[in-house]
């Protein structure tokens, strides 16, 4: 994504995405913030619904409404109106301790991307966003559908190809994803493919039988190729409430997750959890998705984030 | 998330250990641990803070209750066991009354529509319902009203044709027009029931949402269902509220609560639009549906497991009379590994694991965590079956050499032997723990003598004591139908073990 020129475009979209959160956390923090000259436990108590209404997690919240009381009693905090960026520092600097975006090594071809995550969080949607930043990057993608068990799974990712200008590798229904990943990864390194993304079924964590199934993809891929799959992307939708942290431990339990995708965003769900997340994983968020869009994918930047959280 | 629930629910249950009243000072402290794990489940802020408030005013009724009542079986309870309890009926409450009912018109076809957002479930769903209807002796058509996923149509048509459902679509086409043309078709070809799988959209999306409407409007559904991911944050109130307001809603229909996110959603969405919670979904496989218990949901989020959901499965697969003998038996603390391997394999006769294991209090806490693998049965039983018969009539006997001996028969280590061994020990504490508890006396017949709970709830429900073999309860003989019933169930459970997906 060529950054630089799309900075407006960008930014702005991404705060057009996420201007429910925005309007919904700001005015609710001004709400109680403006014309209350002191700060008191019953501003404080109302900051921490807010937070934990935004899907922050209550003990989150907890953490950072503690920092707050203590820069408050140490007098550092004063006016409520400075609540604001308080709070705008302290979620920025836990969003931004782990960031890195994912750049396509592509010296090591392919560069292979494992995408996992639990069912209807938006793998083949984000897979097909990626595919589209990347070709238009100027990199040659190939898709492997080892999604081999969702009804018309492999059919949803052919649509998506097509409108990508991508192949993709497929086996029948019911065929072990393990072999799908095996002939993708061959055939892109017949072919010199700069790009190998892998698209994988719908998986509760708690299922360990499935999880086995993640692994052993992982695993072949990894015997193939050195190093790959050189990133394994964890899907998590940002409806979900503290089970995307549950989520994520266990996923990264299985397999070594080493990015994190964000999905949804654009509806009324606040995105909260990606600062729990972000504080207890420490694992990088990628992207995030703020529609049903080809290119409604974002790299994720905790910045605009924070900014495009609490701006008013 | 269960996890946390009722972690949050134990800890509080034990800041009572050893107290003789409930008072405003313990309830306090019990209700902050119960608001923190309410809302780390993702229940509702403002329905935990009413929530707390209305168990609050009850627990403080229950000490004038303690204090002032004679009635000798009111002093019998703990304060723990009251406070619970008091939780546990404050859920049921919250998330009844139940009304599970699919309206049906008295001229068909009857239709119902599928609504939520992308990813919740609903085709899936729109599947599990043509095929629970169909059991039932209706003559469902599923309807492909999703233009915008990329082959959601094909989806459809794909699990139409696994369950031998008729599936109608067409291309170029609006939504809303597929969805009156598809009822004009069940019409003259005689289909009762019209099932409209429609995208998935944002409550945000007004473009969307007036397509609803229309559809709405020219159908006229009889159901109108929003199906809602069990793993929904706090955005589920809002969200639900937004499609009931422009829709009005009949009910909704809980999704993945095969995972380890449990009740959050469905407690605050019954609790703020008061429309009733229709069925609850469990797998990826179409079978996977039930009609929602408030009372089973409520003990899962207490943490307890879902005993009622596991006691009617149980009830298929054991047999009633030596169920009885032995309960009361192992209630006595007399529970030996043969009892243990007898449960393992009632157990796999029941289905695949994980959904067992949810409803199994004790059992989760035995394997360690939400991660329950299949193949520790597997390991329990291979370690069993190399024991003698003195050895597992009584595994005291067990020390170094035959732990070496069965260790090396069953191809696993001393090391498993011990763990299995303990895991056995805690159990056959907590059987013993049970039986003087009172439930021994529940089992005996006294139904309605639970001390101190009036016979209202089940304490071994609510305290989360019970075990498969005790929560077993005694109907009446099975006929020869039922009997095929079970069979059938079986035989499905086993394949279902086979294939790794059908959990
Ligand atoms: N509004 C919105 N919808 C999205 C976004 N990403 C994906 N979706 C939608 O979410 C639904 C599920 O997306 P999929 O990409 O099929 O999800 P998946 O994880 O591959 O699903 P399974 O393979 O069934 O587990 C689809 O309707 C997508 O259009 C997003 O960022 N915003
Ligand atoms: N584990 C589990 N997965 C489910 C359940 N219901 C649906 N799914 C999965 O969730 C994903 C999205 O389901 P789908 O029916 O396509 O959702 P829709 O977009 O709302 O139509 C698919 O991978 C389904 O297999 C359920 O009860 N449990
Ligand atoms: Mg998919
Ligand atoms: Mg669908």
């Amino acid at each position: 994504m060529n950054e630089k020129k799309e900075k407006g475009g960008f930014f702005k979209r991404l705060k057009d995405g996420l201007s429910k959160t925005h309007k919904a956390v700001i005015k609710r923090v001004d709400e109680i913030t403006c014309g209350k000259r002191v700060i008191n436990d019953d501003l404080l108590d109302n900051l921490e619904e807010i937070l934990i209404t935004s899907d922050i997690g209550a003990v989150t919240v907890q953490r950072l409404m503690e920092k707050i009381r203590w820069k408050v009693n140490r007098k550092e905090l004063k006016i409520p109106e400075k609540i604001h960026n308080a709070l705008k520092d302290e979620i920025f600097s836990i969003l931004s301790n782990h960031q890195q975006t994912l750049q396509a090594d592509t010296l090591q071809k392919p560069f292979t991307i494992l995408t996992v995550g639990v069912n209807g969080t938006g793998k083949t949607t984000t897979i097909a966003k990626m595919a589209n930043i990347f070709i238009s990057q100027g990199h040659s993608v190939l898709l492997a559908a080892a999604d081999t068990f969702r009804a018309a799974a492999t059919e949803q990712l052919e649509i998506w190809a097509d409108r990508v200008g991508c192949k993709v590798i497929k086996h029948r229904q019911g065929a072990d994803p393990s072999a799908v990943a095996f002939d993708a990864l061959k055939s892109a390194q017949a072919k010199g493919i700069d790009v190998l993304i892998i698209d994988t079924a719908g998986r509760l964590h708690t299922k360990a039988p499935l999880m086995d199934e993640i692994k052993k993809v992982s695993r072949i891929i990894g015997r193939e190729l050195d190093g790959a799959p050189h990133e394994t992307l964890l899907v998590l939708d940002a409806t979900t409430g503290q089970n995307a942290i549950s989520q994520a431990k266990m996923f990264k339990q299985a397999i070594n997750i080493s990015g994190l995708a964000l999905t949804k965003l654009d509806g009324t769900a606040k995105g909260g959890v990606i600062v729990g997340i972000s504080e207890t994983m420490q694992i990088p968020i990628r992207y995030i998705g703020v529609g049903e869009k080809i290119d409604d994918l974002r790299e994720f930047n905790p910045k605009e984030f924070a900014d495009a959280l609490f701006e008013n | 998330m269960l996890e946390v629930l009722s972690n949050g629910f134990n800890k509080a249950k034990d800041r009572f250990a050893g107290r003789v009243e409930l008072t405003e000072a313990n309830i306090d402290d019990a209700l902050k641990d119960i608001r923190l794990s309410l809302l780390e489940a993702d229940v509702n802020f403002s329905v935990v803070k009413d929530f707390i408030h209305d168990v609050k005013e009850k627990a403080l009724g229950v000490i004038v209750d303690t204090r002032v009542s004679h009635k000798s079986q009111k002093l019998k309870t703990t304060p723990g066991e009251h406070f619970i309890n008091i939780c546990h009926q404050e859920l049921v409450t919250l998330m009844g009354p139940v009304d599970v009912d699919i309206s049906f018109a008295s001229k068909p076809p009857s239709t119902i529509m599928l609504i939520g957002l992308q990813g919740c479930g609903k085709t899936t769903t729109a599947g599990k319902i043509a095929g629970f209807l169909s059991k039932k002796n209706k003559t469902p058509l599923l309807v492909a009203a999703d233009t915008y996923r990329p082959a959601a149509v094909e989806q459809l048509q794909v699990i139409g044709n696994s369950l031998s459902i008729p599936v109608f679509s067409e291309k170029e086409m609006s939504p809303p027009a597929i969805c009156s043309k598809a009822i004009e078709h069940a019409r003259s070809t005689g289909h009762d029931v019209v099932i409209l799988d429609t995208a998935g959209r944002l409550a945000i999306d007004d473009s969307l949402m007036n397509e609803l409407e229309t559809i709405a409007a020219n159908t006229r559904p009889d159901n109108i269902f929003l199906v809602c991911d069990a793993m929904i944050g706090q955005d589920a109130v809002k969200t639900a509220v937004e499609f009931d307001r422009r829709l009005d809603l009949s009910g909704f229909i809980l999704t993945k609560l095969d995972g380890d996110a449990r009740g959050g959603a469905a407690l605050s969405i019954k609790k703020i639009t008061g429309k009733p919670i229709k069925f609850l979904c469990t797998g990826e496989s179409f079978d996977r549906i039930e009609e929602f218990r408030p009372d089973g949901l409520a003990s899962r989020i207490l943490g307890f497991g879902d005993v009622v959901g596991l006691m009617q499965d149980f009830e298929q697969v054991i047999d009633e009379k030596k169920a009885e003998k032995d309960a009361a038996r192992m209630l006595k603390g007399q529970f030996t590994l043969l009892d243990f391997l007898e449960q393992i394999q009632s157990i796999k006769k029941m289905g695949p694991l994980q959904d067992i294991v949810e409803k199994i209090p004790f059992f989760s806490q035995m394997a360690g965590n939400v991660a329950v693998d299949e193949r520790e049965l597997v390991k329990i039983e291979s370690l069993i079956n190399s024991m003698t018969h003195k050895e597992r009539v009584n595994p005291d006997v067990i020390k170094e050499s035959r732990k070496k001996r069965i260790a090396s028969g069953s191809g696993r280590t001393p090391r498993e032997v011990s763990e299995v061994l303990k895991k056995f020990n805690t159990m056959r504490k907590m059987m013993k723990n049970m039986g003087k508890s009172g439930l021994l006396s529940k089992i005996s017949g006294g139904l309605s003598n639970i001390p101190g709970l009036g016979g209202g709830a089940d304490p071994g429900d609510i305290m989360g004591n019970n075990l498969p073999a005790a929560s077993r309860k005694f109907p009446k003989p099975l006929s020869t139908s039922e009997k095929r019933k079970i069979k059938s169930k079986r035989k499905k459970a086993k394949k279902a073990r086979k294939n790794s997906r059908k959990k």
